[in-house]
């Protein structure tokens, strides 16, 4: 365009000051961002850490200590100091006394809005789930954010069947959500009216983890036991 | 308008401090331009985020931030972005200061990051920050781009914690998370949902545009 245009030297200038302005507030913006993002780094990844901690001693009741264990190619956990990037961790919590309490385990899915982010408590000696919590959802409020408040919808979990099948491989009754009132037995989450998606989610979410991981952690239990022993 | 109603409004304690421009433009912010319930700009958040008090004041007071940011930078640098690429010059500072707020919040709570959602990310186009960006921060210093922003920030922040407070009262019988109500009041939901911020905000603009309308009467 510029070539075309009589005045040619005019219009290099112009364009020499566009350049300039944008290249010179781009370069004070990206060293901004760098800036903000170095400087609270350290702060995001200790208040994530907290949240996740908090969550922990949430899902397994009266919990006082906490150990984290890595899940390694061989099927076999070992301690870990929870900061490996990418690794399956779970945790374990203990009483004050060192017994185990039980294992707590993160697991996600899609839910209604985006993907929600669980973790929920293990017990390998009632083989049972005896906490939950929503670490992460985008569900609507005053609907689908029931599954985070609910008390009645929580009180799902308090002690919500996951017991093995006798040879141990699998669960024997998979996680499933039930319309509102019409829980019977203790391996159905009683869903919630106006939140159907969310709560079918959690339930999903729930059975897709366990088959995974309650094997796994029924399997190895004596792994978390013996470890507290300091 | 604006002026016919600031001649009449301005008196008392409000006139002592009219001889001072610069009292004048951090107070138009506030009241007699506010941007929510005069200017009518920046709905997108203000209808998304009032949902609670806790949720409208922290989405006042980020864009509060990044008004007084963007506000300040663009002014100082007025002679120094060609008219052309004004927009594209804003644009990309108001983004900038936006994603430092948003590292902000997260360090200050992840609870709180959680609660205001994608609306951080879309401070960038809140048409508030642009406006005074173009209107008021390229053609004054950078001391009256300073008041300004910060007026007009806080006169945005009041607003959504107006439509915040009712919402979030009526919607989960609290203020600030505190019940205010026996567990028999049954919450209005439709009120923190969606549709709950244009009824609140139309409620609020009745008000204002009467208690306006009187004054000019009188």
């Amino acid at each position: 365009m510029n070539e075309k245009n009589p005045a040619q030297t005019i219009e290099a200038a112009d364009s020499m000051k566009m350049l300039r302005a944008m290249v010179g507030i781009g370069i004070f913006c990206a060293l901004m961002i760098v800036l903000a993002f170095e400087g609270t780094g350290p702060a995001i990844e200790k208040n994530k850490a907290e949240a996740l901690e908090k969550a922990i001693f949430k899902v397994i009741p009266g919990m006082v200590a906490k150990q984290t264990y890595k899940l390694g190619p061989d099927g076999n956990f070992a301690p870990a100091s929870g900061e490996e990037k990418g690794a399956e961790l779970i945790y374990a919590g203990y009483d004050e006394n060192g017994k185990l309490l039980g294992v707590a385990v993160e697991a996600s899915g899609m839910g209604f809005a985006d993907i929600l982010r669980i973790l929920y408590g293990y017990d390998p000696e009632k083989q049972a789930i005896v906490g939950f919590f929503v670490l992460e959802s985008k569900e609507t409020p005053g609907l689908g954010d029931k599954i985070e408040k609910d008390p009645d919808f929580l009180a799902n979990f308090a002690a919500f069947d996951v017991s093995l099948s006798e040879d141990g491989s699998a669960v024997r009754n998979k996680a499933v959500t039930v319309k509102n009132g019409a829980k019977e037995n203790p391996w159905e989450v009683d869903g919630i009216t106006g939140a159907t998606i969310s709560s079918r989610a959690i339930g999903n979410i729930i059975a897709a983890s366990t088959e995974h991981w309650v094997p796994l952690i029924y399997k190895n239990q004596q792994v978390f036991v013996q470890k507290n022993d300091k | 308008m604006g002026n016919l109603t600031k001649d009449k409004a301005e008196t008392g304690f409000m006139a002592t401090l009219r001889n001072s421009p610069s009292t004048d433009e951090f107070i138009k912010g506030l009241w007699r331009e506010n941007p929510v319930f005069v200017q009518v700009l920046g709905m997108c958040p203000t209808l998304a985020v009032s949902n609670t008090a806790m949720n409208a004041m922290a989405m006042g007071l980020a864009t509060t931030f990044v008004l007084l940011m963007s506000n300040m930078l663009v002014s100082s640098l007025r002679n120094f972005i060609p008219k052309q690429v004004r927009i594209a010059s804003y644009i990309l500072i108001i983004a900038s200061f936006v994603t430092v707020t948003d590292y902000l919040i997260q360090a200050i709570s992840i609870d709180l990051h959680k609660s205001l959602g994608a609306f951080i990310s879309l401070i960038v186009v809140n048409c508030v920050i642009l406006g005074r960006a173009e209107a008021f921060a390229s053609k004054n210093n950078m001391g009256r781009s300073f008041l300004d922003g910060l007026g007009m920030g806080l006169g945005f922040t009041f607003a959504l914690f107006c439509l915040g407070g009712v919402r979030e009262l009526l919607g989960n019988g609290s203020i600030f998370g505190f019940a205010l109500f026996p567990d028999s009041f049954q919450e209005w939901i439709i009120m923190i949902l969606p549709a709950g911020g244009f009824f609140t905000l139309a409620a609020w603009l009745l008000f204002f545009n009467a208690l306006k309308e009187k004054r000019a009467k009188a």
